[in-house]
């Protein structure tokens, strides 16, 4: 009998075993000449959805997935932030910069059959503005009410941009602004301005957060939560000779990072977002894998409290940033993925300016600055406190190590400091307070549009309001900022912002300190895959070989 | 009879009271903003207070507490802070698949742990004995992170027999009616799926299945090793029984008494959802659901979840009661 048990338990559990189908992994086929069509593919992340309309949404992982769902009025080109026409064809601004007049493209239709027009640019945007002041063109739509603040629509301050939204014809749309706003284009690049099909909207808005409909090269089939989202092709997609190859695109949330490498590798997932650093390597050496990389538009910052008087001694801030090793923490925290930063925008930016020398890592001259202080070697500077992230962000892989990395270094120069952490939600709120015992701080951004006010005035200009995160105030830099703002051309603006960006150097507003570098490995049988600067994830002209 | 079940039954409301006014006051005291972790470093103050004005955070406690209180008679949760569903939906789309991970472990328990801890009592002090014994020491011991990568690694990477992770195969079509894929597989007479959902079972129930395993055949020979002591054994030995009927006919039925009881807290344990097995294999359990939840500083999913798991439990436990008192009717009467 006892026999007979152990021999049943081993049955069952052989059973188990053999029961199941394998699966085959992908064979690399030799790359052949232009796109191939048909195909699924799998895309392996960390991370489940949080929603799918993104009006309300404020997380990578569901912007990426949005990204091929829906489309906006203008579009970033494929691998910088530079905008091209998407859902509008062509825009005119009037001279006062107040009026934007965009021309729609005609023949779109929404993945539930309904037509692209004018009042569909009016029904999405509209219904974020608090005080709907549209206008449409045919019957129009009733917006339900707001079902939570929109929140990068708030935080853009687009309701103290857009005055009203009109519909002047059935391919027509004018947004009058309330104020001249030269990052507005880009704005309606992002996520948060997608057209949606206000049918779908309409019919049930509760339940479009899981039911998106869009224009965009995929449309939506299933989601199965914290597991997968399934797109397939649009098959009336207007922009047929750049896309869908794909017949289906899954998103697979996959939480831990060795385990998604391991399905990449096994041929299950055909690209892994955010590997560990070590899994880079391997996959450098797998023939079956490639590495595709692209400098994060982001940065990671180390702040002063510009609140307190001892800050306002530019020698003092001069010795932070000269004791600073920053290639020593790319190097051994950020492991390569990384490139030391020496302005508040990243490199990739249009109006960086690359004149700006950065802060050199020298001890030496840390010294001296503190003495110019007045704080020879150190003396009567008291113990200070560096805030340090408990959490990993897009723009620095581990806070507390690299503060860490920062109090050795700044105990060489004779400057004393320990680490000061929060969980995540308390040290956002505390460090907006600007409380006395913080005299450091960590923190950082990642780009929403490409523009370097995005970054300049969001960051750093104090003076525009007691939100900014730095408090740093200076005169001069304040008006460089209201005034790109207010200057539409372009070159003007880049300028602008280089000045901006010498003077954050001179007055040391804060330390950049480093660009973090997205690098995915896939399959090779992965073709055309770019990743954007916005960290969005496109499918629409990829193909599989 | 009747009224010891009934009596036990009712328990479980001021339990779940109770669970539910723990759970609150812990979250008053737990620092940490949901508005401003939603919000980010991009949050600004009229933005965080748009938003905290709508989640309710805005109201006194005990009034948030009424709320919940109220909504929970008509078996309502209400919505989730960030994915802004209903947090009953949510735990309908991932409980199943807790509890389908968790009888397959608890499965795999109490197959092997009853039969080693049997063999191992029978056998006291052989070699047999001290193998399985100390195999079981190194499961209570072994972490189930390490555990999970290594199975991964070994059996899914190398040898290639088992999918890396998931609950089912992307290219598997599936209807899915109970969300028990087990059960849909086989409603819907789809083989295929049911070999595939299997095929994807096993890993992370054996790597979730070594505690249990090891306490209830360390459980399972302590019991029986006391038992086959007894009187009535030696008696039914000396009518001429045969070893097999002694040991599981008569030996058992005791034996097994204080195993129910250790099988019904450990699978409690385990409804309450696996985190780390759930993180390792990417099993959509609620496990996950609710440590998020927590990180996120997400209040309904952490009310939510927490009241999930402590009815489960509770209901488990209360099961396991009843059941005692069926196989020793001397308990009922106490």
């Amino acid at each position: 009998m006892k026999k007979k048990l152990l021999i049943l338990g081993l049955v069952l559990f052989v059973a188990m075993l053999g029961c199941a189908p394998k699966e085959e992994a992908p064979k690399v086929a030799p790359a052949a000449e232009g796109p191939k069509k048909g195909g699924t593919l799998v895309f392996g992340r960390g991370g489940d959805s949080v929603g799918l309309d993104p009006a309300y949404e404020t997380d990578g992982n569901s912007f990426m997935v949005c990204d091929n769902i829906y489309e906006q009025l203008v579009a970033y080109k494929d691998e910088s932030t530079d905008i091209e026409p998407g859902l509008a064809t062509s825009w005119e601004i009037s001279p006062d910069g107040l009026k934007y007049t965009f021309n729609l493209r005609e023949g779109v239709t929404f993945h539930d059959g309904t037509p692209f027009n004018a009042d569909a640019v009016v029904f999405s945007i509209g219904r974020m503005m608090k005080e709907r002041n549209v206008k449409f063109f045919g019957e129009g739509f009733e917006i339900p009410a707001q079902e939570r603040p929109p929140e990068y629509w708030v935080s853009m301050e687009m309701d103290d941009t857009v005055g009203s939204i009109e519909a002047t014809g059935e391919y027509t749309v004018v947004f009058n602004l309330k104020r001249v706003e030269a990052p507005f284009i880009a704005n309606m690049g992002m996520d948060f301005a997608s057209i949606i099909s206000p049918t779908a909207f309409v019919k049930d808005p509760k339940a479009f957060v899981r039911n998106p409909v869009g224009s965009g090269p995929f449309k939506f089939v299933e989601w199965v939560a914290d597991d997968r989202i399934v797109l397939t092709a649009f098959a009336d997609y207007w922009d047929k000779d750049k896309g869908p190859y794909l017949d289906k695109v899954v998103f697979r949330a996959i939480p831990e990072n060795s385990v998604r490498f391991l399905e990449l590798k096994a041929g299950n997932v055909d690209i892994c977002q955010f590997p560990n650093p070590a899994d880079v390597d391997l996959a450098r050496k797998d023939p079956n894998l490639k590495l595709v990389s692209q400098p994060g538009m982001n940065v990671g910052y180390l702040g002063f409290n510009h609140t307190k008087d001892m800050w306002k001694n530019v020698h003092l801030r001069r010795a932070v940033a000269h004791a600073v090793n920053r290639q020593a923490i790319v190097d051994n925290i950020y492991q390569g993925m990384g490139q030391i930063a020496k302005n508040g925008i990243p490199p990739t930016m249009w109006g960086y300016n690359d004149d700006v020398p950065g802060y050199a890592y020298d001890p030496e001259l840390a010294k001296k600055e503190l003495n110019l202080a007045g704080y020879p070697d150190g003396e009567g500077l008291p113990e200070l406190t560096l805030w340090s992230m408990p959490v990993p962000r897009p723009y620095n892989p581990e806070g507390l190590k690299v503060g860490i990395a920062m109090l050795g270094d700044m105990g060489k120069a004779g400057i004393r400091a320990r680490i000061v952490s929060y969980d995540w939600g308390t040290y956002l709120k505390r460090q907006r307070e600007q409380p006395d015992d913080r005299d450091l701080f960590q923190l950082g951004w990642t780009g929403d549009n490409g523009d370097p006010d995005n970054f300049l005035a969001v960051l750093f200009d104090g003076l525009a309001s007691p939100a900014i995160r730095t408090q740093w105030k200076n005169e001069r830099y304040h008006e460089l900022m209201l005034k790109g703002k207010q200057t539409i051309d372009q070159g003007e603006r880049a300028r602008i912002y280089r000045e901006a960006q010498q003077i954050m150097f001179d007055e040391v507003a804060a330390i950049p300190v480093a660009h973090s570098t997205v690098i995915w490995p896939m399959r090779k049988s992965v073709m055309n895959f770019k990743l954007h600067p916005t960290a969005s994830v496109r499918m629409k002209s990829v193909w599989k070989e | 009879m009747l009224g010891f079940i009934i009596r036990r039954t009712l328990i479980i409301v001021p339990t779940l009271l109770g669970v539910s006014v723990v759970v609150f006051m812990l979250l008053a005291i737990t620092p940490g903003d949901p508005a401003e972790l939603l919000l980010g470093e991009r949050a600004t103050e009229e933005s965080l207070d748009a938003m905290r004005e709508y989640l309710g955070l805005k109201k006194p406690l005990h009034v948030q507490y009424g709320l919940f209180l109220k909504r929970l008679v008509k078996l309502d949760l209400g919505e989730t802070i960030w994915t802004r569903q209903k947090v009953i939906v949510e735990i309908k789309e991932r409980f199943p698949a807790t509890i389908e991970l968790s009888l397959a472990a608890m499965f795999l328990s109490c197959l092997f742990g009853i039969t080693l801890g049997i063999v191992s009592a029978t056998r006291q002090y052989s070699a047999f004995d001290y193998l399985s014994m100390l195999g079981s020491l190194v499961g209570v011991s072994m972490p189930v992170f390490w555990l999970g990568l290594v199975l991964i690694l070994v059996f899914a990477l190398n040898l290639g027999w088992f999918p890396v992770s998931g609950r089912i195969g992307i290219g598997t079509d599936l209807e899915v009616i109970t969300n028990f894929y087990v059960i849909d597989a086989i409603w819907t007479r789809n083989w295929r799926a049911l070999a595939d959902v299997l095929h994807h079972l096993t890993l992370p129930a054996v790597a979730l299945s070594t505690i249990p395993l090891a306490i209830v055949a360390r459980m399972t020979r302590s019991s029986m090793l006391e038992v086959l002591r007894q009187d009535y054994i030696r008696t039914a030995r000396a009518k001429g029984l045969s070893e097999i009927k002694v040991v599981f006919k008569h030996a058992l039925r005791n034996g097994l008494i204080p195993v129910v009881t250790v099988v019904g807290l450990q699978f409690g344990i385990l409804l309450g959802g696996a985190i780390l097995t759930e993180t390792v294999f990417a099993w959509p359990g609620v496990g996950k659901w609710i440590y998020e939840g927590v990180v996120k500083r997400d209040y309904m999913v952490i009310q939510g979840g927490t009241m999930l798991v402590a009815t489960a439990f509770v209901v488990v436990n209360t099961l396991v009661d009843i059941l005692y008192a069926v196989i020793n009717p001397r308990i009922s009467i106490q």
